[in-house]
């Protein structure tokens, strides 16, 4: 094999593999830092040794082998390193490498060690894509556009957290288990909508984001295939992704859910979320990422946007907020009650809105008084509207939109229905 | 096992001028936590209010600026402290959570280790 193709093989394991062989190499080392070396000269030397004999049957333990394997090495050769850094706290299973050649499945530990609710939010997301995803800190601190010596300090903090406060290694315990979940799954959330219309930025969409969340949801849904809410999250991100292709249209411009020609929305990824969806909201009263889902869903059989079933989309933003009582939830609802009664009865909704303090600098409440004014013809505070949204806007293209229908309203040119409340989608 | 300090901040006002039942059930949940948590517990003491607490800071000059009152000056103020053991943090939280703060919270610290 040539050192390209071993090259291309080597990433492709990286993308797939590195939790996996970081969470087990951090089972021998019990030091954060020490694995990420350890499985970072583990894939230096799969470039050369691949290059040389071929990919091996199975690249996860063959890595994950060579990591333990220097790990251990380290170890022994400077005792000191045992002993300079509070090692992280293990459950008593044995941590002795499996002579079969088989290792457990540790990354549910790892898991739930970065997302663990004693760090802040950015440290976890920051930890999540380091550790589980095998980003560098460079591209951690690019994702979420702060600079590579705030991201290393932000990192070196958490981890110096985790070792010293003594956070496990470990599956929590049944009874805390849901919790836990959900603060895992508010991490890939997050990661997905920052993602999906990135708040500051010239590029609407973060692919790589998105493809980060999208991979840690399936690896997720591989760990506990029977949690409702892990596969509505699964379900949430492959609805909403499906419409990629169709989200921006020539010169970048912003396309509105309304406007997206949805035979290129993704078939296959459709079918596989509207599976999932069924099944998180089959098994009890579905949570908050069951019922968004199911309104991604609605979106995602409508034929047309006029052939969606707002009353149904009202209905699903009822249960919603029961669940989850967020303004921008509300917001939501007001929108889908717009299209669902009137645009009339979406801006009473709204209006009743804005004394929200967590609303007061979100622009999508402004846009979408705009939209629904600008079709009750009350054009002037349509406008003070649109011109209100775009100074709240971080994001150049969904700027640029707003402007469009400001200049569209100037001209006189009928707005486009209410579409333009509704989120890009 | 690992050694954790909590340290209980609340506002002082609702001790000291509370009702007298909320204060007895207030001392009570303290006993309950003692019992409850056996021989987790290590230590503890709780604090006179910062009415009575003296603030001495290095004045840049060699010498030292007192002054009347607490170091930071906050509605909710350190009132007491636990210490604790535990094997981790989950642990640890876990006894901190059961810790009686009617009036407040705590703060969860682990003990430095020197070797």
């Amino acid at each position: 094999m040539d050192a390209t193709a071993a090259a291309a093989e080597v990433a492709a394991a990286h993308r797939r593999e590195w939790a996996y062989v970081l969470a087990a190499t951090v089972r021998v080392t019990r030091d954060l830092d020490l694995a990420e070396e350890c499985v970072q000269d583990a894939y230096a030397q799969a470039l050369t040794t691949w290059a040389e004999r071929g990919v091996p049957a199975k690249p996860g333990a063959w890595l994950t082998t060579v990591a333990r394997r220097r790990a251990l090495d380290l170890l022994r050769r400077d005792a000191t390193l045992r002993r300079a850094l509070p090692l992280l706290v293990e459950d008593e299973e044995g941590t002795a490498p499996d002579p079969g050649g088989a290792f457990p499945d540790d990354r549910l530990r790892l898991v739930f060690t970065c997302c663990h609710p004693a760090l802040a939010v950015e440290a976890q997301v920051a930890l999540t894509l380091r550790l589980l995803c095998g980003l560098s800190t460079a591209e951690v601190a690019r994702a979420f556009l702060v600079s590579e010596p705030t991201m290393a300090a932000r990192i070196t903090r958490a981890k110096k957290k985790i070792a010293t406060a003594r956070i496990p290694y470990r599956v929590p315990a049944p009874g805390e288990l849901p919790a836990r979940v959900q603060a895992v799954l508010a991490v890939v959330h997050l990661l997905f909508t920052t993602g999906h219309t990135a708040p500051e930025g010239s590029d609407l969409v973060r692919r790589d984001l998105v493809e980060r969340a999208l991979d840690l949801a399936l690896m997720l849904r591989g760990l506990l295939p029977a949690d409702p809410d892990v596969a509505a999250v699964l379900a949430l991100i492959l609805l909403t992704d499906a419409r990629r292709e169709t989200r921006v249209g020539p010169q970048g411009r912003l396309l509105l859910l309304a406007e997206q020609d949805r035979s290129r929305w993704d078939r296959a990824e459709i079918a596989e979320g509207l599976a999932l969806v069924r099944e998180a909201v089959r098994s009890r009263p579905p949570g908050r990422y069951g019922l968004q889902a199911a309104i991604a869903a609605v979106h995602a059989e409508a034929p047309s946007w006029d052939d969606t079933d707002w009353a149904q989309v009202v209905e699903l933003y009822d249960l919603l907020t029961a669940v989850w009582p967020s303004p921008v939830v509300a917001l939501n609802r007001g929108i889908a009650v717009g299209f669902a009664r009137g645009p009339a009865a979406g801006l009473a909704e709204l209006d009743a809105l804005g004394g929200e303090p967590q609303l007061a600098a979100y622009g999508y409440l402004p846009a979408a008084r705009a939209a629904f004014l600008a079709e009750l013809g009350r054009v002037t505070e349509a406008r003070t509207a649109y011109e209100e949204a775009i100074l709240l806007t971080g994001n150049a293209v969904e700027r640029d939109f707003l402007a469009g229908r400001l200049a569209e309203l100037d001209r006189g040119t009928p707005a486009a229905g209410a579409h333009g409340a509704e989120r890009s989608g | 096992m690992a050694q954790y300090v909590v340290l209980i901040y609340e506002d002082e006002k609702s001790w000291s001028e509370g009702n007298p039942a909320e204060i007895e059930a207030g001392m009570k949940a303290h006993g309950d936590f003692a019992q409850a948590v056996g021989d987790k517990l290590t230590g503890g003491k709780a604090l006179q209010p910062t009415t009575t607490a003296t603030t001495i800071r290095k004045d840049g000059a060699g010498g030292f600026t007192v002054t009347d009152g607490p170091f930071v000056e906050s509605k909710e103020a350190l009132g007491g402290f636990y210490l604790i053991e535990a094997a981790d943090l989950d642990e640890a939280m876990e006894l901190a959570k059961q810790v009686p703060a009617p009036f407040g919270g705590v703060e969860l610290r682990p003990v430095m280790v020197f070797d």
